[in-house]
Protein backbone atom coordinates (compact mmCIF):
# COMPACT_ATOMS: atom_id res chain seq x y z
CA UNK A 1 0.00 0.00 0.00
CA UNK A 2 1.29 3.17 -0.76
CA UNK A 3 0.43 6.87 0.25
CA UNK A 4 0.68 9.97 -1.91
CA UNK A 5 1.94 12.77 0.60
CA UNK A 6 2.16 16.64 0.09
CA UNK A 7 5.14 17.10 -1.46
CA UNK A 8 8.01 19.87 -0.87
CA UNK A 9 7.77 22.06 -3.81
CA UNK A 10 11.03 23.76 -3.01
CA UNK A 11 13.08 24.91 0.00
CA UNK A 12 10.82 27.28 1.65
CA UNK A 13 7.81 25.34 1.46
CA UNK A 14 6.48 23.89 4.61
CA UNK A 15 2.77 23.72 4.12
CA UNK A 16 0.08 23.28 1.08
CA UNK A 17 -3.52 23.38 0.44
CA UNK A 18 -5.85 21.08 -1.53
CA UNK A 19 -7.39 22.95 -4.14
CA UNK A 20 -8.29 20.30 -6.08
CA UNK A 21 -8.41 16.45 -6.64
CA UNK A 22 -7.77 14.96 -10.56
CA UNK A 23 -8.61 11.59 -9.08
CA UNK A 24 -11.22 10.10 -6.84
CA UNK A 25 -10.93 6.60 -5.28
CA UNK A 26 -11.21 3.90 -7.76
CA UNK A 27 -9.45 6.09 -10.40
CA UNK A 28 -6.30 3.69 -11.68
CA UNK A 29 -2.97 6.13 -11.61
CA UNK A 30 0.49 5.46 -13.35
CA UNK A 31 3.67 7.00 -11.90
CA UNK A 32 3.65 10.75 -13.06
CA UNK A 33 0.15 10.91 -13.43
CA UNK A 34 -1.26 14.21 -11.85
CA UNK A 35 -3.35 13.62 -8.81
CA UNK A 36 -4.14 17.20 -7.06
CA UNK A 37 -3.66 20.31 -7.37
CA UNK A 38 -1.94 21.93 -4.24
CA UNK A 39 -1.93 25.99 -3.74
CA UNK A 40 1.84 27.29 -2.17
CA UNK A 41 2.59 30.57 -1.53
CA UNK A 42 3.83 30.67 -5.14
CA UNK A 43 1.23 29.49 -7.36
CA UNK A 44 -1.25 26.31 -7.27
CA UNK A 45 0.91 23.63 -8.71
CA UNK A 46 -0.20 20.28 -9.92
CA UNK A 47 0.92 17.28 -8.48
CA UNK A 48 1.66 13.93 -9.74
CA UNK A 49 1.58 10.70 -8.23
CA UNK A 50 5.20 8.63 -7.07
CA UNK A 51 3.41 5.43 -7.18
CA UNK A 52 1.34 3.49 -9.64
CA UNK A 53 -2.14 1.72 -8.67
CA UNK A 54 -6.09 2.15 -7.36
CA UNK A 55 -6.58 5.16 -5.22
CA UNK A 56 -8.15 3.75 -2.63
CA UNK A 57 -9.23 6.56 -0.61
CA UNK A 58 -8.80 10.17 -0.40
CA UNK A 59 -7.62 11.74 3.08
CA UNK A 60 -7.94 15.14 3.06
CA UNK A 61 -10.67 17.65 2.22
CA UNK A 62 -10.62 20.62 -0.52
CA UNK A 63 -9.50 23.26 1.63
CA UNK A 64 -7.04 22.08 3.62
CA UNK A 65 -4.01 22.90 4.55
CA UNK A 66 -1.62 20.70 6.00
CA UNK A 67 2.24 20.17 6.45
CA UNK A 68 4.82 18.56 3.62
CA UNK A 69 4.97 14.79 4.22
CA UNK A 70 1.17 14.70 5.39
CA UNK A 71 -0.76 11.27 3.50
CA UNK A 72 -3.23 12.69 1.49
CA UNK A 73 -4.38 9.81 -0.62
CA UNK A 74 -4.10 5.95 -0.03
CA UNK A 75 -3.07 4.46 -3.10
CA UNK A 76 -3.33 0.22 -3.62
CA UNK A 77 -1.87 -2.08 -5.61
CA UNK A 78 -5.14 -4.14 -6.50
CA UNK A 79 -8.92 -2.74 -6.58
CA UNK A 80 -9.48 -5.46 -4.33
CA UNK A 81 -7.28 -4.04 -1.30
CA UNK A 82 -8.90 -0.42 -2.27
CA UNK A 83 -12.25 -1.99 -1.13
CA UNK A 84 -10.23 -3.61 2.41
CA UNK A 85 -10.84 -0.98 5.02
CA UNK A 86 -8.21 1.03 6.09
CA UNK A 87 -6.97 -0.85 9.44
CA UNK A 88 -7.25 -3.79 7.26
CA UNK A 89 -3.34 -5.70 7.36
CA UNK A 90 -1.46 -4.28 4.88
CA UNK A 91 -1.58 -4.92 1.53
CA UNK A 92 1.69 -7.30 0.05
CA UNK A 93 3.25 -4.71 -2.06
CA UNK A 94 4.01 -5.94 -5.27
CA UNK A 95 7.75 -5.86 -7.05
CA UNK A 96 8.21 -2.76 -9.26
CA UNK A 97 9.65 -5.06 -11.88
CA UNK A 98 5.93 -7.00 -12.76
CA UNK A 99 3.70 -4.68 -13.90
CA UNK A 100 0.20 -5.30 -12.38
CA UNK A 101 -2.14 -7.17 -14.15
CA UNK A 102 -4.72 -4.39 -14.64
CA UNK A 103 -1.59 -2.66 -16.98
CA UNK A 104 -2.47 -5.22 -19.36
CA UNK A 105 -2.36 -4.30 -22.99
CA UNK A 106 -5.76 -3.11 -24.11
CA UNK A 107 -8.09 -4.96 -26.92
CA UNK A 108 -7.85 -2.00 -29.06
CA UNK A 109 -7.08 -2.75 -32.60
CA UNK A 110 -3.33 -4.47 -32.69
CA UNK A 111 -0.84 -1.61 -32.80
CA UNK A 112 1.73 -2.48 -35.85
CA UNK A 113 4.24 -2.44 -33.20
CA UNK A 114 3.91 -4.54 -29.78
CA UNK A 115 3.76 -2.50 -26.70
CA UNK A 116 7.47 -3.10 -25.34
CA UNK A 117 7.23 -3.89 -21.32
CA UNK A 118 9.19 -1.35 -20.75
CA UNK A 119 8.21 2.54 -21.20
CA UNK A 120 10.44 4.36 -23.50
CA UNK A 121 12.51 7.23 -22.10
CA UNK A 122 11.02 10.97 -22.24
CA UNK A 123 11.69 14.42 -20.75
CA UNK A 124 8.79 15.41 -18.32
CA UNK A 125 7.70 17.68 -20.96
CA UNK A 126 6.86 14.79 -23.37
CA UNK A 127 5.47 12.92 -20.31
CA UNK A 128 3.01 15.16 -20.07
CA UNK A 129 2.23 15.88 -23.44
CA UNK A 130 1.44 12.41 -23.32
CA UNK A 131 -0.71 12.81 -20.39
CA UNK A 132 -2.53 15.66 -21.72
CA UNK A 133 -3.05 13.69 -25.07
CA UNK A 134 -3.82 10.44 -23.34
CA UNK A 135 -1.09 8.35 -25.16
CA UNK A 136 -0.11 5.69 -22.98
CA UNK A 137 3.77 6.27 -23.87
CA UNK A 138 4.50 2.27 -23.83
CA UNK A 139 2.79 1.85 -27.16
CA UNK A 140 4.79 4.35 -28.36
CA UNK A 141 8.10 4.19 -30.00
CA UNK A 142 10.91 6.84 -29.44
CA UNK A 143 12.58 7.98 -32.42
CA UNK A 144 14.95 10.76 -30.63
CA UNK A 145 18.45 10.11 -29.09
CA UNK A 146 18.46 6.87 -27.32
CA UNK A 147 15.31 5.89 -28.21
CA UNK A 148 14.19 8.77 -26.22
CA UNK A 149 10.22 9.75 -26.75
CA UNK A 150 9.90 13.38 -28.57
CA UNK A 151 6.73 15.89 -28.69
CA UNK A 152 6.80 14.47 -32.25
CA UNK A 153 6.08 10.94 -31.33
CA UNK A 154 3.74 11.55 -28.71
CA UNK A 155 1.69 13.55 -31.01
CA UNK A 156 1.71 11.42 -33.89
CA UNK A 157 0.72 8.29 -31.57
CA UNK A 158 -2.43 10.98 -30.50
CA UNK A 159 -3.61 11.45 -33.89
CA UNK A 160 -3.04 7.82 -34.78
CA UNK A 161 -5.20 6.57 -31.41
CA UNK A 162 -8.01 9.35 -32.20
CA UNK A 163 -10.45 6.60 -33.62
CA UNK A 164 -9.43 4.18 -30.83
CA UNK A 165 -10.60 3.74 -27.49
CA UNK A 166 -7.85 5.11 -24.72
CA UNK A 167 -5.59 2.55 -24.02
CA UNK A 168 -6.20 3.25 -20.25
CA UNK A 169 -6.10 0.32 -18.00
CA UNK A 170 -8.56 -0.94 -16.15
CA UNK A 171 -9.06 -2.06 -12.42
CA UNK A 172 -10.57 -5.65 -12.10
CA UNK A 173 -14.23 -5.83 -11.76
CA UNK A 174 -15.01 -4.00 -8.42
CA UNK A 175 -17.98 -3.15 -6.19
CA UNK A 176 -17.90 0.36 -6.84
CA UNK A 177 -19.27 1.35 -9.58
CA UNK A 178 -16.60 3.36 -12.04
CA UNK A 179 -17.40 4.86 -14.68
CA UNK A 180 -15.34 2.99 -17.75
CA UNK A 181 -13.45 6.22 -18.98
CA UNK A 182 -13.06 7.20 -15.31
CA UNK A 183 -8.74 7.55 -15.91
CA UNK A 184 -9.29 9.45 -18.89
CA UNK A 185 -8.40 13.06 -17.90
CA UNK A 186 -10.33 15.39 -20.46
CA UNK A 187 -7.52 18.31 -21.25
CA UNK A 188 -9.44 21.24 -20.10
CA UNK A 189 -8.31 24.76 -18.44
CA UNK A 190 -8.47 24.91 -14.55
CA UNK A 191 -11.28 27.38 -14.53
CA UNK A 192 -13.23 25.35 -17.15
CA UNK A 193 -12.95 22.40 -14.26
CA UNK A 194 -13.68 24.34 -11.32
CA UNK A 195 -16.89 25.97 -13.12
CA UNK A 196 -17.94 22.70 -14.50
CA UNK A 197 -18.11 21.39 -10.94
CA UNK A 198 -19.85 24.60 -9.25
CA UNK A 199 -22.52 23.68 -12.53
CA UNK A 200 -22.24 19.84 -11.99
CA UNK A 201 -21.39 18.99 -15.45
CA UNK A 202 -19.52 16.06 -16.35
CA UNK A 203 -16.08 17.28 -18.56
CA UNK A 204 -16.50 14.18 -20.46
CA UNK A 205 -19.92 15.22 -21.85
CA UNK A 206 -18.28 18.62 -23.23
CA UNK A 207 -16.93 19.12 -26.41
CA UNK A 208 -14.05 21.48 -26.29
CA UNK A 209 -13.32 24.47 -28.50
CA UNK A 210 -9.57 25.22 -26.84
CA UNK A 211 -5.72 23.86 -28.21
CA UNK A 212 -6.24 20.28 -29.16
CA UNK A 213 -9.56 19.70 -28.06
CA UNK A 214 -9.01 21.20 -24.54
CA UNK A 215 -12.06 22.41 -22.75
CA UNK A 216 -12.20 26.08 -22.41
CA UNK A 217 -14.60 27.93 -19.54
CA UNK A 218 -16.64 29.25 -22.72
CA UNK A 219 -17.54 25.45 -23.67
CA UNK A 220 -18.35 24.59 -20.14
CA UNK A 221 -21.12 27.37 -20.19
CA UNK A 222 -22.20 26.69 -23.25
CA UNK A 223 -22.94 22.76 -22.15
CA UNK A 224 -24.85 24.59 -19.05
CA UNK A 225 -28.58 25.99 -20.75
CA UNK A 226 -29.34 28.82 -19.14
CA UNK A 227 -31.29 29.12 -16.10
CA UNK A 228 -30.25 25.67 -15.07
CA UNK A 229 -30.08 25.61 -11.37
CA UNK A 230 -27.08 24.36 -9.72
CA UNK A 231 -26.84 21.60 -7.58
CA UNK A 232 -27.85 22.45 -4.17
CA UNK A 233 -25.32 19.43 -2.71
CA UNK A 234 -22.20 21.25 -3.65
CA UNK A 235 -19.73 20.69 -0.62
CA UNK A 236 -17.93 23.20 1.21
CA UNK A 237 -14.50 21.78 2.34
CA UNK A 238 -14.61 20.83 6.52
CA UNK A 239 -12.61 22.87 7.98
CA UNK A 240 -10.65 21.46 9.95
CA UNK A 241 -12.04 17.75 10.12
CA UNK A 242 -9.24 14.62 11.59
CA UNK A 243 -8.56 13.89 7.75
CA UNK A 244 -8.48 10.18 7.98
CA UNK A 245 -12.55 10.62 9.46
CA UNK A 246 -13.42 12.10 6.63
CA UNK A 247 -14.13 10.47 2.91
CA UNK A 248 -13.24 13.23 0.89
CA UNK A 249 -15.32 14.67 -1.99
CA UNK A 250 -16.05 12.36 -4.41
CA UNK A 251 -16.05 14.75 -7.41
CA UNK A 252 -13.13 15.19 -8.69
CA UNK A 253 -12.82 19.58 -9.06
CA UNK A 254 -13.12 22.12 -6.45
CA UNK A 255 -16.31 23.30 -6.18
CA UNK A 256 -15.07 26.32 -4.40
CA UNK A 257 -13.95 29.60 -5.36
CA UNK A 258 -12.31 30.58 -2.16
CA UNK A 259 -10.05 27.72 -1.90
CA UNK A 260 -8.00 29.31 -4.32
CA UNK A 261 -5.96 32.75 -3.36
CA UNK A 262 -7.47 36.29 -4.55
CA UNK A 263 -4.60 37.64 -6.83
CA UNK A 264 -3.43 40.11 -3.88
CA UNK A 265 -3.10 37.57 -0.94
CA UNK A 266 -1.27 35.81 -3.30
CA UNK A 267 1.08 38.38 -4.60
CA UNK A 268 1.56 39.06 -0.72
CA UNK A 269 2.27 35.89 0.20
CA UNK A 270 4.84 35.22 -2.78
CA UNK A 271 6.55 38.69 -1.96
CA UNK A 272 7.08 37.39 1.47
CA UNK A 273 7.74 33.86 0.23
CA UNK A 274 10.57 35.30 -2.07
CA UNK A 275 11.62 37.59 0.32
CA UNK A 276 12.26 34.71 3.05
CA UNK A 277 14.20 33.21 0.58
CA UNK A 278 16.27 35.76 -0.78
CA UNK A 279 17.29 36.87 2.83
CA UNK A 280 18.30 32.96 3.11
CA UNK A 281 20.39 33.02 -0.11
CA UNK A 282 22.28 36.44 0.77
CA UNK A 283 23.08 35.31 4.20
CA UNK A 284 24.51 31.88 3.42
CA UNK A 285 25.83 31.98 -0.10
CA UNK A 286 28.85 33.97 -0.76
CA UNK A 287 28.26 35.06 -3.74
CA UNK A 288 30.50 36.74 -6.52
CA UNK A 289 29.82 38.15 -9.65
CA UNK A 290 31.10 37.85 -13.11
CA UNK A 291 29.29 39.83 -16.31
CA UNK A 292 30.79 39.47 -20.12
CA UNK A 293 29.53 41.28 -23.24
CA UNK A 294 28.23 39.28 -26.34
CA UNK A 295 28.41 39.97 -29.75
CA UNK A 296 24.77 38.81 -30.27
CA UNK A 297 25.14 39.83 -34.20
CA UNK A 298 25.26 36.10 -35.61
CA UNK A 299 22.45 34.89 -33.32
CA UNK A 300 20.31 37.15 -33.91
CA UNK A 301 20.73 37.14 -37.85
CA UNK A 302 20.63 33.38 -37.74
CA UNK A 303 17.26 33.81 -36.02
CA UNK A 304 15.71 36.13 -38.62
CA UNK A 305 16.81 34.19 -41.22
CA UNK A 306 14.61 31.43 -39.61
CA UNK A 307 11.88 33.14 -38.42
CA UNK A 308 11.02 34.48 -42.15
CA UNK A 309 10.63 30.83 -42.74
CA UNK A 310 8.47 30.29 -40.26
CA UNK A 311 4.78 30.54 -38.95
CA UNK A 312 4.29 32.64 -36.51
CA UNK A 313 3.26 30.19 -33.93
CA UNK A 314 6.68 28.67 -34.58
CA UNK A 315 8.81 32.03 -34.56
CA UNK A 316 11.91 32.19 -31.82
CA UNK A 317 13.00 34.94 -29.61
CA UNK A 318 16.46 35.98 -28.26
CA UNK A 319 15.75 34.64 -25.21
CA UNK A 320 15.37 31.07 -26.66
CA UNK A 321 18.94 30.94 -27.50
CA UNK A 322 20.39 32.51 -24.78
CA UNK A 323 18.65 30.09 -22.42
CA UNK A 324 19.66 27.34 -25.15
CA UNK A 325 23.52 28.85 -24.53
CA UNK A 326 23.16 28.94 -20.79
CA UNK A 327 22.22 25.46 -20.60
CA UNK A 328 24.84 23.22 -22.59
CA UNK A 329 27.49 25.64 -20.71
CA UNK A 330 25.62 24.02 -17.39
CA UNK A 331 26.20 20.78 -18.95
CA UNK A 332 29.80 21.68 -19.65
CA UNK A 333 30.47 23.01 -16.23
CA UNK A 334 29.45 21.13 -13.51
CA UNK A 335 30.05 23.42 -10.85
CA UNK A 336 27.33 25.64 -11.51
CA UNK A 337 24.82 22.89 -11.88
CA UNK A 338 23.38 21.14 -9.07
CA UNK A 339 22.21 21.78 -5.29
CA UNK A 340 24.37 22.48 -2.26
CA UNK A 341 23.02 21.08 0.41
CA UNK A 342 24.26 19.97 4.16
CA UNK A 343 27.34 21.41 3.71
CA UNK A 344 28.28 19.93 0.41
CA UNK A 345 27.67 20.18 -2.98
CA UNK A 346 25.78 17.82 -5.44
CA UNK A 347 26.48 18.30 -9.35
CA UNK A 348 23.42 16.92 -11.38
CA UNK A 349 23.76 15.30 -14.75
CA UNK A 350 20.30 17.06 -16.27
CA UNK A 351 20.49 20.50 -16.48
CA UNK A 352 16.91 21.67 -15.61
CA UNK A 353 17.04 25.12 -16.29
CA UNK A 354 14.86 27.38 -14.32
CA UNK A 355 13.89 30.28 -16.33
CA UNK A 356 12.55 33.61 -13.36
CA UNK A 357 8.85 34.74 -14.60
CA UNK A 358 7.88 38.07 -13.90
CA UNK A 359 4.08 37.50 -12.59
CA UNK A 360 1.82 40.59 -13.56
CA UNK A 361 0.47 41.33 -10.48
CA UNK A 362 4.54 41.72 -9.01
CA UNK A 363 6.30 38.82 -7.52
CA UNK A 364 8.51 36.32 -9.75
CA UNK A 365 8.65 32.31 -9.91
CA UNK A 366 11.03 30.23 -11.49
CA UNK A 367 10.14 27.10 -12.07
CA UNK A 368 12.15 24.57 -14.50
CA UNK A 369 12.38 23.78 -18.21
CA UNK A 370 13.56 20.09 -17.72
CA UNK A 371 16.35 18.32 -19.44
CA UNK A 372 17.19 21.79 -21.24
CA UNK A 373 20.19 21.55 -22.52
CA UNK A 374 19.13 18.18 -24.55
CA UNK A 375 15.95 20.05 -26.06
CA UNK A 376 16.02 21.48 -29.69
CA UNK A 377 15.92 24.73 -29.95
CA UNK A 378 12.07 24.77 -30.96
CA UNK A 379 10.90 22.36 -28.11
CA UNK A 380 12.94 24.97 -26.24
CA UNK A 381 10.68 27.63 -27.39
CA UNK A 382 7.28 25.41 -26.87
CA UNK A 383 8.88 24.84 -23.55
CA UNK A 384 9.15 28.14 -22.63
CA UNK A 385 5.85 29.24 -23.77
CA UNK A 386 4.13 26.92 -22.28
CA UNK A 387 5.77 27.35 -19.02
CA UNK A 388 5.72 31.50 -18.71
CA UNK A 389 1.63 31.00 -19.75
CA UNK A 390 1.37 28.84 -16.77
CA UNK A 391 3.23 30.52 -14.25
CA UNK A 392 1.41 33.27 -14.94
CA UNK A 393 -1.64 31.76 -14.90
CA UNK A 394 -1.17 30.36 -11.49
CA UNK A 395 -0.56 26.46 -12.37
CA UNK A 396 2.77 24.51 -12.14
CA UNK A 397 3.62 20.99 -11.60
CA UNK A 398 5.12 20.04 -8.36
CA UNK A 399 8.62 18.84 -10.20
CA UNK A 400 9.39 22.41 -12.03
CA UNK A 401 9.00 23.91 -9.05
CA UNK A 402 11.07 21.37 -7.20
CA UNK A 403 13.63 20.50 -9.72
CA UNK A 404 15.84 23.57 -11.15
CA UNK A 405 19.64 22.98 -11.23
CA UNK A 406 20.53 26.88 -12.04
CA UNK A 407 18.40 29.39 -12.86
CA UNK A 408 18.51 32.57 -15.65
CA UNK A 409 16.72 35.50 -15.29
CA UNK A 410 16.04 37.56 -18.45
CA UNK A 411 15.21 41.45 -17.69
CA UNK A 412 16.35 42.46 -20.97
CA UNK A 413 12.92 43.06 -22.22
CA UNK A 414 12.54 46.35 -19.56
CA UNK A 415 15.89 47.80 -21.18
CA UNK A 416 18.37 46.70 -18.64
CA UNK A 417 22.03 46.52 -19.53
CA UNK A 418 22.65 43.70 -16.64
CA UNK A 419 21.43 42.14 -13.73
CA UNK A 420 23.18 40.72 -10.71
CA UNK A 421 20.79 38.26 -9.59
CA UNK A 422 20.56 36.41 -6.11
CA UNK A 423 20.64 32.82 -6.18
CA UNK A 424 18.40 30.39 -5.30
CA UNK A 425 18.70 28.52 -2.58
CA UNK A 426 19.77 25.35 -2.85
CA UNK A 427 21.25 26.41 -6.52
CA UNK A 428 24.77 27.20 -7.05
CA UNK A 429 24.56 29.79 -9.51
CA UNK A 430 22.13 32.87 -11.77
CA UNK A 431 22.83 33.59 -15.15
CA UNK A 432 21.15 37.13 -15.64
CA UNK A 433 21.07 38.76 -19.30
CA UNK A 434 20.00 42.42 -19.76
CA UNK A 435 18.98 43.90 -23.09
CA UNK A 436 20.21 43.13 -26.55
CA UNK A 437 21.16 47.10 -27.73
CA UNK A 438 23.39 48.34 -30.77
CA UNK A 439 26.40 49.74 -29.35
CA UNK A 440 29.79 50.63 -30.49
CA UNK A 441 32.10 47.89 -30.90
CA UNK A 442 35.77 47.21 -32.25
CA UNK A 443 36.36 44.77 -34.22
CA UNK A 444 39.90 44.34 -35.95
CA UNK A 445 40.87 47.96 -35.30
CA UNK A 446 37.77 49.00 -37.01
CA UNK A 447 34.18 50.46 -35.11
CA UNK A 448 30.99 49.33 -35.37
CA UNK A 449 27.88 49.14 -34.58
CA UNK A 450 26.93 45.33 -33.26
CA UNK A 451 24.05 44.22 -30.80
CA UNK A 452 25.49 43.06 -27.87
CA UNK A 453 23.84 41.96 -24.86
CA UNK A 454 25.60 41.73 -21.26
CA UNK A 455 25.60 37.71 -19.32
CA UNK A 456 26.13 37.78 -15.66
CA UNK A 457 26.90 35.23 -13.50
CA UNK A 458 26.04 35.09 -9.71
CA UNK A 459 28.08 31.73 -8.14
CA UNK A 460 28.43 30.12 -5.20
CA UNK A 461 32.35 31.14 -3.68
CA UNK A 462 31.45 27.42 -2.02
CA UNK A 463 31.46 25.24 -4.96
CA UNK A 464 33.75 27.75 -7.22
CA UNK A 465 36.10 30.20 -8.19
CA UNK A 466 36.21 33.07 -10.81
CA UNK A 467 38.13 30.91 -12.91
CA UNK A 468 35.17 28.49 -13.67
CA UNK A 469 32.54 31.03 -13.23
CA UNK A 470 34.50 32.62 -16.65
CA UNK A 471 35.07 29.55 -17.99
CA UNK A 472 31.39 28.97 -17.68
CA UNK A 473 30.56 32.69 -19.34
CA UNK A 474 33.01 32.30 -21.84
CA UNK A 475 31.28 29.34 -22.95
CA UNK A 476 27.91 30.77 -23.36
CA UNK A 477 29.63 33.88 -25.57
CA UNK A 478 30.94 31.02 -27.68
CA UNK A 479 27.94 29.13 -27.64
CA UNK A 480 25.96 31.99 -29.20
CA UNK A 481 28.12 32.60 -31.90
CA UNK A 482 27.30 29.29 -33.32
CA UNK A 483 23.94 29.59 -33.24
CA UNK A 484 22.86 27.03 -36.23
CA UNK A 485 24.42 24.62 -33.46
CA UNK A 486 22.49 25.73 -30.58
CA UNK B 1 -10.43 46.99 -41.97
CA UNK B 2 -11.14 50.86 -40.43
CA UNK B 3 -9.06 52.29 -37.84
CA UNK B 4 -11.55 51.65 -35.32
CA UNK B 5 -11.97 47.97 -36.34
CA UNK B 6 -8.09 47.86 -36.08
CA UNK B 7 -8.02 49.31 -32.50
CA UNK B 8 -10.73 47.29 -31.44
CA UNK B 9 -8.86 44.26 -32.61
CA UNK B 10 -6.12 45.43 -30.89
CA UNK B 11 -8.16 46.13 -27.57
CA UNK B 12 -9.38 42.27 -27.62
CA UNK B 13 -6.26 40.94 -27.99
CA UNK B 14 -4.22 42.54 -25.41
CA UNK B 15 -6.82 41.81 -22.98
CA UNK B 16 -6.76 38.14 -23.80
CA UNK B 17 -2.51 38.11 -23.53
CA UNK B 18 -2.51 40.71 -20.31
CA UNK B 19 -5.81 40.68 -18.58
CA UNK B 20 -4.03 43.23 -15.96
CA UNK B 21 -4.06 46.08 -18.37
CA UNK B 22 -6.11 48.44 -17.98
CA UNK B 23 -8.47 50.16 -21.06
CA UNK B 24 -7.83 53.32 -19.42
CA UNK B 25 -3.73 52.24 -20.22
CA UNK B 26 -4.22 51.33 -23.40
CA UNK B 27 -3.78 54.86 -24.97
CA UNK B 28 -2.31 55.53 -28.53
CA UNK B 29 1.02 56.11 -27.70
CA UNK B 30 1.74 53.73 -24.88
CA UNK B 31 4.83 51.21 -26.02
CA UNK B 32 3.97 48.08 -25.26
CA UNK B 33 7.28 47.08 -24.16
CA UNK B 34 7.76 49.92 -21.74
CA UNK B 35 4.69 51.20 -20.80
CA UNK B 36 2.74 47.96 -20.94
CA UNK B 37 5.27 45.77 -20.08
CA UNK B 38 4.79 43.09 -22.46
CA UNK B 39 8.31 40.75 -22.79
CA UNK B 40 9.07 39.19 -26.21
CA UNK B 41 6.70 36.05 -25.48
CA UNK B 42 3.66 38.30 -24.68
CA UNK B 43 4.39 40.28 -27.97
CA UNK B 44 4.71 36.80 -30.04
CA UNK B 45 1.09 36.26 -28.92
CA UNK B 46 0.01 39.02 -29.80
CA UNK B 47 0.83 39.25 -33.06
CA UNK B 48 -0.28 36.06 -33.34
CA UNK B 49 -3.56 36.39 -31.73
CA UNK B 50 -3.88 39.57 -34.25
CA UNK B 51 -3.19 37.59 -37.44
CA UNK B 52 -5.48 35.23 -36.17
CA UNK B 53 -8.05 37.52 -35.64
CA UNK B 54 -6.98 39.81 -38.88
CA UNK B 55 -5.24 38.25 -41.13
CA UNK B 56 -2.61 40.23 -41.32
CA UNK B 57 0.97 38.71 -40.64
CA UNK B 58 3.66 41.38 -38.91
CA UNK B 59 7.03 39.82 -40.26
CA UNK B 60 9.82 39.97 -37.52
CA UNK B 61 11.03 42.77 -40.02
CA UNK B 62 8.27 45.43 -39.16
CA UNK B 63 8.28 44.67 -35.20
CA UNK B 64 9.70 48.25 -34.71
CA UNK B 65 6.51 49.82 -36.83
CA UNK B 66 4.19 48.08 -34.66
CA UNK B 67 6.19 49.52 -30.71
CA UNK B 68 2.87 51.56 -29.76
CA UNK B 69 -0.36 50.72 -30.06
CA UNK B 70 -1.29 53.37 -32.40
CA UNK B 71 1.93 52.09 -34.46
CA UNK B 72 0.10 48.66 -34.24
CA UNK B 73 -3.85 50.20 -35.19
CA UNK B 74 -2.23 51.97 -38.12
CA UNK B 75 -0.52 48.71 -39.30
CA UNK B 76 -3.22 46.52 -39.09
CA UNK B 77 -5.72 49.19 -40.89
CA UNK B 78 -3.60 49.53 -44.10
CA UNK B 79 -3.01 45.96 -44.44
CA UNK B 80 -6.48 44.23 -43.92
Amino acid sequence: MGEFRMPSLGADMEEGKIVEWLVKPGDYVHRGDLVAVVDTDKADIDVESFEEGVIAELLVDIGTTVPVGTALARIVQTPAAGATPHAAAPTKRRPAATPPAATAPPESPPSPKPPSPKPPTASPLVRHLAHQLGVDTRNVRGTGARGALTRDDVERAAASDQPQPQPQPQPQPQPAPVPAHAPARVRSSPRARRLAAELGIDLLTVSGTGPQGAITESDVRAAHPPGAASPADVRKPAAQTPAAQTPAAQTPAAPDEPTRKPAGARAESLRRAIGTLMARSKKTIPHYYLSTTIDMGAALEWMRAANDQRAISARLVPSALMLKAAALAAAKVPEMNGFYTDDRFTPSTAVHLGVAVALRHGGLVAPAIHDADALSLDDLMDGLKDLVGRARSGHLQRAEMADPTITVTNLGDLGVDAVFGVIYPPQVALVGFGAVSEQPVARGGLLGVRPVVTATLSADHRVSDGLRGARYLALVAELLQKPEEL
Amino acid sequence: MTEDDARTAVRAAIALIAPEIEEADLNADARLRQDLELDSLDFLRLVETLAGQTGVDIPESDYAQVATVAGLVAYLAARS
